[in-house]
């Protein structure tokens, strides 16, 4: 009951729609969560603009969230629906809200911190990511590479499950 | 002229994507196998940019799939690095720190370029880039400073694939008028700040930089090793036997 108290621009209404959309490979968050979702426009005549950005330059969920988001508009009454890819500004982690973090860590994915010094310097000394189960910081980083572009593979020495973290792009 | 280096940079991901891909499934670990299916999918993200960024500039109808799959080997202008083959695991590691360490300094500079969709194109690849390196780099140092048969490895991989690292940093033709029209950065200071790269890892590694080799080139106009055929032969076989397909 976000928007009870004054009268909502269908913009609005639409961004609130769309809080139902969630990112295929991580349902817990919402496209909005992610900062996959840039902007909303209603054009003259009625068409609904979605503008939407991807996280990795190859994610393959893009399409797939690009469908999402013209369904849900369509079985929600719009008739006319675009979207469309944006690549600038490029897509951080910063993007990501509060909310979806905690969503993350609940959801057994440990949420990106940030980095202490440059991001893009090389030998940089691993940044201390904590386990979303035990949460010891006692952990310890497996592979850069996870089973998806946006994570990384940990183990934790405390309660020894490996675990997802879900890495910091700058 | 913009076209022309558009598709190079497309075909010149493409192609090392295409490379990585066929590691899938055959990683020497799980984690490498993955990191380098990742890597593939990043740099074929970066293609996808590029190619209908490309189609756009042409204007001529066609798309993204049709420049990557009905175009000739002579047409394709990636260097001859990153068509040669994956060797053995040690091949493919120093094949991509050789890349890396070019694709970094160059995605860097390309971001300041005024013709926007390439430097946003760069932006969102530079972010990228930027952990590959890191990846090949402690690849080269774990290989070159592990045992006797790693060390032994990579050597063998230094001499398979020194020479065609200079390729990277000659300009063409195309690349120099684009240069002194700003477009895009000049290459001698990128090779400045890769050397300086590369001879601190290999010093990390305990290899030693190679000195005064004789640089194969031809790639970037369209001269390829045979190499490049045999790709583009598993690349295009579906849409050459079975045109306009889809799935």
């Amino acid at each position: 009951m976000l928007f009870c108290t004054k009268e909502v621009t269908t913009e609005e209404k639409i961004w609130h729609l769309l809080e139902e959309v969630s990112d295929p490979e991580i349902p817990v968050l919402s496209i909005l969560d992610l900062g996959v979702l840039r902007k909303v426009q209603v054009q003259e005549g009625g068409r609904v603009q979605v503008t939407i950005t991807p996280t990795y330059s190859g994610c393959p969920a893009m399409n797939t969230i690009a469908a999402d988001v013209k369904l849900k508009l369509l079985s929600e009454g719009f008739k006319d629906v675009a979207v469309d890819l944006q690549l600038s500004p490029a897509w951080t982690t910063d993007w990501l809200s509060e909310e979806g973090k905690l969503k993350l860590e609940e959801y057994g994915i440990a949420p990106p911190v940030e980095p202490n010094g440059d991001i893009h310097a090389l030998f940089g000394r691993d940044t201390v990511v904590r386990c979303p189960l035990c949460k010891s910081e006692n952990t310890k980083l497996i592979s850069q590479f996870g089973s998806t572009s946006c994570k990384s593979l940990y183990q934790c020495h405390d309660c020894l499950e490996p675990f997802d973290y879900f890495k910091c792009l700058k | 002229m913009l076209l022309d280096y558009t598709l190079q940079l497309a075909d010149t991901s493409l192609i090392l994507g295409h490379r990585l891909s066929e590691w899938c499934g055959h990683g020497p670990i799980l984690e490498q196998d993955l990191a380098m299916a990742n890597i593939a999918l990043d740099l074929l993200g970066e293609t996808r940019s590029l190619y209908q960024y490309a189609a756009e500039l042409e204007g001529q109808g066609r798309t993204e799939d049709d420049l990557a799959y009905l175009r000739d080997a002579v047409e394709y202008k990636n260097p001859l690095l990153v068509e040669q083959p994956n060797g053995d695991f040690a091949d493919t590691i120093l094949r991509q720190f050789l890349f890396d360490g070019f694709h970094f300094q160059l995605l860097q500079q390309l971001q300041q370029s005024p013709e926007q969709r390439l430097a946003a194109i760069a932006t969102k690849s530079f972010k990228e880039a930027s952990y590959h390196l890191k990846w090949s780099s402690e690849w080269v140092i774990r290989l070159g400073d592990g045992t006797e048969e790693s060390k032994r490895r990579i050597k063998k991989a230094i001499n398979n694939l020194w020479m065609y690292s200079g390729e990277l940093f000659m300009m063409t033709e195309t690349e120099k008028q684009l240069a002194q029209a700003g477009y895009i950065p000049e290459y001698a200071p990128l090779l400045q700040n890769w050397e300086a790269h590369v001879k601190k890892v290999f010093a990390e590694a305990t290899l030693e930089v190679p000195q005064n080799v004789f640089m194969h080139k031809g790639g970037k106009t369209g001269r390829h090793t045979e190499q490049l055929g045999y790709i583009l032969a598993e690349l295009q076989y579906l849409q050459r036997a079975h045109p306009g397909l889809e799935w």
